[in-house]
């Protein structure tokens, strides 16, 4: 007798577990898929607080046409493989929106299971929004309607570097290190020739790829940029690979600017410190100098995440939400296909500029910063003290390039 | 060119240098107790973040101390309460404790000090420049690792070789039976290794710290490299360690500065290679682009050719 009132405290507990968690049927669920262990853990902990935050924002407006959102995570150990599981999970639960930013090959996995689920279930369409992988194929060779890209891609980030390089006439010679994969390839290749395009007479001394991740000290290569003469060095390099670079290169009192893709993403501004002042550059479409106050976002998310690394980094998860919010209510309605279809070339005002998203390859057109880390700021990141300030601001209209993608519309 | 053959040089040296600090203790506690411990690195990581805590509120001076000590300490009770009732269920049993041990103090540091790399930059009292070098001013805490770690290497070849507890050591390793009958407390001399060893590691930690970055992930990282190190110069062997440390730093410095392939081979061979050929991708590959996986190669070489290490007495 005695395990009776046991078992009945068991089923009451799952009872109100359910009503607690288990979310009304009307609800909208976006599952985000990221890394929530593993190496990557910090960078995916990070977005899901503005998963958190952004979701919050939409329902305390009403949410979608009325109906409230729920989110729904899943960690996929930016492993392609955890992450179809995780996506199928997420199906299963009655997610139609998923998102997900980091790992291209991740992203890659997403949209091809993707479109072939909404293949083989019509009625029932799912929508990927990608907010962070950058392979420019995602919205050209390999694009499709039901992906939706809101960062610029790896191209179009070359294209503001080289932008903001070509307007600054005393670079004579240009260093590539990248890392030896796909992306770091890309990078390269990019480079070389939009540097070719528009500033022919610059030099490039040097085209260094090394293994991704592997390298502790980065002296022989900062001596081999040292004796290139080279005044610039542009890189792809994300994490531990660019924050021991930039190291190596202060310890050797190298001088050169460095034109980096992740410069300022989450860690590196603790990490680089006093060392890359003045010298090291990113490209972003946000910083926390780039308007003369802070975004009234950004300043209630750092009110609400108040660690040292809790920073509003993936602006673009804003005018995600802004851009989703407006298709909803251009669509009047939250169905998936409807959605998509109000979602081709929208418009929304966000507080640096007008962003839209085009309709031949779903990839946004959002205002780009290239900017310089720098101890002279008004607010800095992760209470450092320093912070980046804005050399070159480009219009949404600017960072577009010709795209490949033949896009198939459902009818 | 002189300028960088110089500068290769002595980067590779001072990477050496690095190394040697963090294998010397692996290699004393290898050799004398026979503990492949795989937290050694973890105790390299522990001595950069405690130095980097502590630093902030005594300077970075008394924290070059107090922290290898501290790691020393807790090397002290991982021997005594920990490996030491492992080591009765045999090798396997004490692999795995440490195995264990490295996961459980990369996640201790997690929670203490969060995911990213922490800013642990140069202390601002030995931020200046060393000397100048062909008008390249070279940092004073580059030379202070490497007078730490020469420092280290005459440490242990003279304690072992010439004090009385050197040669206690030695013996309770082959004979503790005959060492412990002639009236020598034998468990306490192996805590006494443990905690060297692990204070070795703490102190390369401290310099270690802001010469690489500081995170969570970095005693993974540098974990299968100090295996080389360990395997190359031969057990128990710190002059073999020094060397095979020397060796790894300069060879793999000067490999990245080494911009040929196959194709350059073939091309002074006068064979044509077409862009089409099956393993173009493979003959293009540079040997700076393989540079970081050379010590790796060193490895299986030596455990073929020579499985006792360069300057090991017994079979790895």
């Amino acid at each position: 007798m005695r395990g009776s009132p046991c078992r009945n405290s068991y089923l009451w507990l799952a009872l109100a577990g359910m009503l607690l968690t288990a979310p009304a049927a009307a609800d909208v669920k976006f599952a985000w898929i990221d890394p929530l262990s593993g190496g990557a853990a910090s960078a995916g902990i990070n977005a899901q607080k503005h998963m958190t935050y952004l979701i919050d924002r939409l329902n305390a407006t009403g949410g979608l046409n009325g109906e409230k959102v729920v989110l729904l995570s899943y960690d996929n150990k930016v492993d392609p493989q955890e992450s179809l599981i995780a996506l199928k999970k997420a199906l299963d639960d009655g997610a139609r929106f998923v998102f997900q930013g980091n790992g291209s090959s991740v992203a890659l996995a997403i949209t091809d299971a993707v479109l072939k689920y909404n293949e083989r279930n019509p009625g029932k369409e799912v929508l990927f929004f990608n907010y962070a992988a950058v392979d420019p194929v995602l919205t050209n060779d390999k694009c499709n309607f039901w992906h939706f890209r809101f960062d610029a891609d790896a191209d179009m980030k070359m294209g503001a570097l080289t932008d903001a390089i070509a307007k600054q006439t005393q670079i004579k010679s240009v260093y590539l290190i990248n890392q030896d994969y796909s992306f770091g390839r890309a990078v390269a290749a990019a480079a070389k020739k939009m540097l070719a395009d528009k500033r022919p007479d610059i030099k490039i001394v040097g085209d260094e790829l090394h293994p991704l991740q592997k390298v502790q000290d980065f002296s022989p290569y900062v001596a081999k940029i040292k004796a290139s003469g080279a005044d610039t060095v542009i890189t792809g390099n994300w994490s531990n690979d660019m924050l021991l670079l930039i190291k190596a290169g202060k310890d050797a009192g190298l001088k050169v600017n460095w034109y980096t893709y992740y410069g300022g993403a989450l860690g590196s501004p603790s990490a680089i410190g006093k060392d890359g002042l003045g010298v090291v550059k990113q490209i972003s479409e946000y910083h926390n100098n780039a308007l003369p106050e802070l975004d009234p976002d950004v300043a209630a998310f750092k009110k609400r995440f108040t660690g040292k690394d809790d920073e509003f980094g993936y602006y673009r998860l804003k005018t995600t939400f802004d851009m989703i919010a407006a298709a909803a209510s251009k669509a009047k309605s939250n169905d998936p296909v409807k959605l998509a279809k109000a979602l081709e070339g929208i418009k929304v005002n966000t507080t640096v500029g007008e962003a839209e998203m085009r309709a031949d390859n779903h990839q946004i057109l959002q205002p780009m910063f290239v900017s310089t880390w720098s101890d002279n700021v008004k607010f800095d990141v992760e209470k450092t003290g320093l912070g980046f300030k804005t050399d070159v601001k480009l219009n949404a209209k600017d960072t577009a390039l010709p795209t490949t993608c033949k896009m198939q519309r459902p009818a | 060119m002189l300028e960088l053959i110089t500068f290769s040089l002595l980067n590779g040296i001072v990477y050496g240098l690095l190394l040697f600090m963090l294998s010397s203790g692996l290699t004393l506690i290898w050799s004398m107790m026979g503990v492949l411990n795989f937290a050694h690195a973890s105790m390299f990581m522990l001595g950069a973040y405690f130095s980097y805590q502590i630093a902030r509120y005594i300077g970075f001076w008394p924290a070059l101390v107090v922290a290898p000590l501290l790691v020393g300490v807790i090397g002290a009770a991982v021997e005594r309460y920990g490996l030491r009732h492992a080591h009765k269920h045999g090798a396997v049993a004490e692999i795995l404790f440490t195995f264990g041990l490295a996961y459980l103090i990369a996640e201790f540091v997690v929670m203490l000090w969060g995911r990213n790399p922490i800013a642990n930059t140069v202390p601002a009292v030995i931020d200046f420049p060393a000397f100048t070098l062909f008008g390249t001013s070279y940092p004073f805490y580059k030379a202070l690792m490497m007078a730490i770690s020469v420092g280290m290497f005459a440490f242990l070849y003279l304690g072992f070789k010439r004090t009385r507890i050197g040669l206690i050591i030695q013996a309770s390793l082959t004979h503790p039976h005959m060492v412990s009958a002639l009236g020598h407390d034998v468990p306490r001399i192996f805590v006494l290794v443990f905690a060297i060893g692990s204070a070795l590691a703490g102190l390369a930690g401290v310099i270690g710290g802001f010469a690489l970055l500081t995170e969570p992930n970095m005693a993974a990282a540098l974990g299968p490299i100090v295996f080389v190190v360990v395997v190359l110069g031969g057990l128990g062997s710190i002059p073999g360690a020094l060397i095979a440390s020397m060796v790894i730093g300069i060879v793999q410095t000067f490999a990245v500065a080494l911009d040929y392939s196959m194709l350059d081979v073939f091309r002074v061979l006068n064979v044509q290679v077409a862009r089409d050929s099956p393993l173009y991708e493979v003959y293009s590959i540079k040997i700076a682009q393989a540079a970081p996986i050379i010590p790796y190669l060193l490895l299986v070489l030596m455990l073929i050719l020579r499985p006792k290490g360069l300057l090991g007495t017994r079979e790895t």
